[in-house]
């Protein structure tokens, strides 16, 4: 029922004056003229088209990749709106029309667990007002003032009279008011859709293979193109020789892209990729040709120790701290490179002439995409256009890096007037990440007498993103990302007081490019801290839970998730015979969240997870079911990680080249999820991320307790410890 | 060469060596089997070849020619979900959905030889990747199609 167009017309402003239109929160100089979605249906506002027939067509910016976002933000416009839910549909404006319209549809970018959470108040606020003018507009009709007026499911009432209407009917001369400037939100506690389990809206056509992913895409004329960049990352293209594969079957061109990368175009992809795999190509490997996975590790172990660091979060003295403590603890941790490896690699389709670039590709980012389209057309940003289509997938890879558009419109313009499909080989899609970065760290406890935590100290050695990705975001040189969970307060605030703190980064950047990955920094820095929690406990003799427990008491909501996990499972209570339990909690993409795992062990490294509680506090809650979802998804994603999952490097270039060599958890693997949605109210917390961090640790602290030996190097796999 | 596809012949042009999954998604024009990951591992690609669930990325064309494939556009037979597609719906099992047109003809193949299964027959049958993690889902989607 969903309609995420693809088709470059679903989306064709009809008023010239589009800029002056009914954008919320514009003064209007001479009345607005009605703006029109592509089938004539006026739009209320830039958030709400309604047809004559009272479907109601959402817009959505953010892009959904799996994890319900469009159902979700649906969902708090029509609570606003009070549309009948079964007729609303959604629709994805473009990049193009967001520039035309100055950003009225807000951020497109689809990452960081922030599609509601940064959004909720303006969708709201979209879906209250085009209610208003809807309302105004039958009580114009009816001659009677808009109080006297009630509305549920699209049909608006005149009580004393009881007259009704409904939205489809009134909808054209709503488009036509001055939207209110101040329309008041709902109370939560009047909402009757947000905190509802309605059902997906985009389900059917995933199961029946009629959705169209962007490697899924055809258009008129297509050609398709396999591609393979130097595989040394910072290296170019030497030479290639094309006439050994020009007259192989399909193929139509082999062209060299940009400095770094060759590609051959051709009838089908298959013909494409078999003619590229037979191209001989010599690379000029260029500075990194020689670094490998040991020089990084050893660059990063002597971060651990350095002089200068950025620092995080720190109170107290940390030196007195540990300097007097009657006990001192330390351990050095380590977390890989790793792929996103999404299902569907990357791909983009583009179409260029000197009049136009259009571009039609999954994206976490519409508008990132946009401008990685003006910039390889070389096209202003008038005569260039993006458009969204389904995703198989994101996690970060196609969010802030665009590398395939750069691509796919660097061989458009060399075939100018053809739409061109690129679509990299898994292998591309393996060497050619955006990985999640390498980190070592130093943790340093110190415990007085009484087994309780004085000082800690905590220095992170290793890669940071913002520096690579976005440096005009570093604060005086530091990531402040790095310290993702460790943060004084914010989104990612640390749940612990230690009286003496002291968190830093030692930053050491690699030659491999570092990208968001689905939890980001989190991923680690919960490994580290939540381990050596269980470290210092067992130092302390004391149990995990009570151990935090003390140092939770300024944490209520932390405190409270994980209170939540532990009264599930029924923690300081035996567990089932041959059962080990471990513990987790953070804050975590403005949400609380805690798990605990359950888990038996044979022969010392094959591990069972039988079991993960794990409790998630939103603040508010938009659907229950699809955040259940996203919890146990994420712990598919974070164990496989755990387990399985690391990019070495060799001669400048990842090893792992497909699965299995970079393998993912398999149903037989899947632990059975508990999942306690607990929102306290009040704030509004991330979905898609948050969970992923707690799944790793909570698994280390429960095969700590069952076998004795703590893991501090990952993955696993490493050690000979497999997930049964 | 000719392709039986769904029930339907057609006439592809394609070299013989070609994996079967290239010429259903480039030449028969059917793009809901998927490319994952080229050799047999994930799954993304599974098709049925006379009933049988198979890899099609790295099975040649040449040798589906006389055969009857079917592909996840022809599950449901005659407008009506099958019970497979249907108890995916019910349980909202899909997350991205890349991967669920190969997990639902891995899981349609597996009720054919076992209409009951347990739960370790799905670990031991349904090795399919899905990056989403959609499996609790799918486990109980699974059990309610049996039951359907």
């Amino acid at each position: 029922m969903t309609m995420l167009k693809m088709d470059r017309r679903s989306f064709v402003i009809g008023s010239a004056t589009v800029g002056a239109g009914l954008a919320l929160g514009l003064k209007i100089p001479f009345g607005p003229d009605v703006v029109r979605a592509e089938d004539g249906s006026p739009e209320v506002n830039a958030w709400v088209v309604i047809r004559p027939d009272d479907t109601v067509v959402i817009r959505v910016a953010r892009s959904e990749m799996g994890q319900g976002t469009i159902t979700g933000l649906a969902q708090m416009v029509a609570e606003e709106l009070e549309c009948d839910w079964s007729k609303v549909t959604t629709e994805y404006p473009t990049p193009g029309q967001s520039v035309k319209r100055k950003r009225v549809w807000g951020d497109f970018s689809t990452g960081g667990s922030r599609g509601i959470r940064t959004s909720h108040e303006y969708v709201r606020k979209g879906g209250a007002t085009a209610r208003v003018m809807l309302v105004q507009a039958a009580a114009d009709q009816w001659k009677v003032p808009a109080s006297e007026c009630t509305v549920a499911n699209s049909v608006i009432t005149h009580k004393p009279s009881g007259r009704t209407t409904t939205y489809g009917k009134v909808a054209e001369a709503a488009a036509k008011i001055t939207p209110p400037a101040n329309v008041a939100l709902k109370d939560p506690k009047e909402w009757k859709l947000i905190g509802k389990s309605v059902k997906r809206l985009d389900t059917l056509p995933k199961v029946t293979g009629a959705q169209v992913y962007g490697a899924d895409l055809k258009l008129p004329g297509m050609l398709t193109a396999a591609i393979k960049d130097c595989p040394v990352f910072g290296g170019k293209v030497q030479s290639f020789e094309a006439a050994k594969v020009s007259g192989m079957p399909g193929v139509k061109h082999v062209l060299k892209v940009g400095e770094s990368a060759v590609t051959v175009v051709a009838d089908t992809w298959w013909q494409a990729k078999v003619a590229l795999d037979a191209l001989p190509i010599v690379w000029d490997e260029g500075p990194n040709a020689k670094v490998s996975s040991a020089d990084i590790a050893k660059m990063l172990e002597a971060g651990l120790t350095a002089d200068q660091a950025f620092v995080g979060n720190s109170n107290g003295d940390v030196k007195a701290g540990l300097a007097s403590a009657a006990k001192k603890i330390e351990a050095t941790y380590a977390y890989p490179f790793q792929n996103h490896a999404p299902m569907e690699p990357m791909n983009a389709t583009a179409k260029y002439t000197p009049d136009k670039c259009e571009v039609w590709v999954p994206t976490q980012n519409g508008e990132a995409a946009f401008a990685a389209t003006t910039a390889a057309s070389g096209l202003p940003a008038d005569k260039c256009e993006v458009y969204k289509i389904n995703l198989g997938g994101g996690f970060g890879r196609r969010g802030a890096f665009h590398d395939y558009v750069t691509q796919a419109v660097l061989i458009a313009k060399q075939i100018p007037g053809t739409p061109v499909k690129l679509l990299w080989s898994r292998e591309e899609d393996m060497m050619h990440g955006k990985y999640h970065p390498v980190m070592q760290a130093k943790l340093t406890g110190g415990l007085d007498a009484s087994g309780n935590l004085t000082a800690l100290q905590f220095r992170l050695s290793g890669q940071s993103i913002i520096a690579a990705v976005f440096p005009q975001n570093l604060q005086n040189g530091r990531d402040f990302l790095t310290f993702q969970g460790l943060h004084p307060s914010g989104d990612f605030g640390f749940g612990y007081t230690v009286p003496n703190l002291m968190i830093d980064h030692a930053m050491r950047n690699t030659h491999v490019p570092p990208g968001f990955w689905r939890g980001v920094n989190i991923n680690q820095n919960a490994i580290f801290l939540e381990c050596f929690m269980d470290e210092l406990a067992l130092a302390a003799g004391q149990d995990p839970l009570a151990f935090r427990r003390k140092l939770m008491a300024n944490h209520p909501k932390h405190l409270a998730v994980l209170n939540a996990v532990a009264d599930r499972v029924g923690w300081g209570k035996p567990a089932p015979q041959g059962v080990h339990r471990g513990l987790a909690q953070m804050m975590s993409f403005g949400s609380y969240v805690a798990a605990c795992a359950e888990v038996s062990v044979t022969g010392g490294d094959k591990i069972k997870v039988q079991r993960i509680v794990a409790a998630i506090d939103t603040g508010y809650t938009v659907n229950p079911a699809q955040v259940e979802r996203q919890m146990a998804g994420s712990f598919v994603y974070g164990l496989s990680a755990l387990f399985m999952e690391e990019c070495t490097v060799k001669n400048g270039r990842i090893e792992q080249t497909n699965f299995p060599a970079y393998d993912s958890m398999r149903i037989a693997q899947m632990p059975k999820v508990e999942a306690i949605v607990m929102p306290s109210g009040g704030f509004w917390g991330g979905v898609g991320e948050p969970t992923i961090c707690v799944a790793a640790p909570a698994v280390l602290n429960a095969y700590a307790a069952a076998t004795g030996k703590r893991v501090r190097t990952f993955p696993l796999k490493n050690h000979g410890i497999t997930l049964v | 060469m000719r392709l039986t596809v769904n029930g339907k012949s057609h006439e592809v042009n394609v070299d013989p060596a070609t994996p079967l999954l290239w010429a259903i998604r480039e030449h028969v024009g059917l793009t809901g089997t998927k490319y994952g990951c080229g050799v047999k591992v994930c799954g993304a690609c599974t098709v049925h070849l006379d009933g049988k669930p198979v890899r099609s990325c790295v099975i040649p064309s040449s040798a589906a020619v006389g055969r009857q494939v079917t592909t996840i556009e022809g599950l449901a037979a005659g407008g009506a979900l099958h019970k497979v597609q249907k108890a995916w719906v019910d349980n909202e099992v899909p997350q991205c959905g890349y991967c669920q047109s190969g997990m639902i003809m891995a899981v349609a193949a597996l009720l054919k030889d076992k209409p009951k299964p347990t739960d370790a027959d799905i670990d031991a049958t349904i090795t399919n990747i899905c990056r989403c993690g959609t499996f609790q889902q799918v486990r109980e989607a699974i059990h309610a199609a049996a039951k359907a």
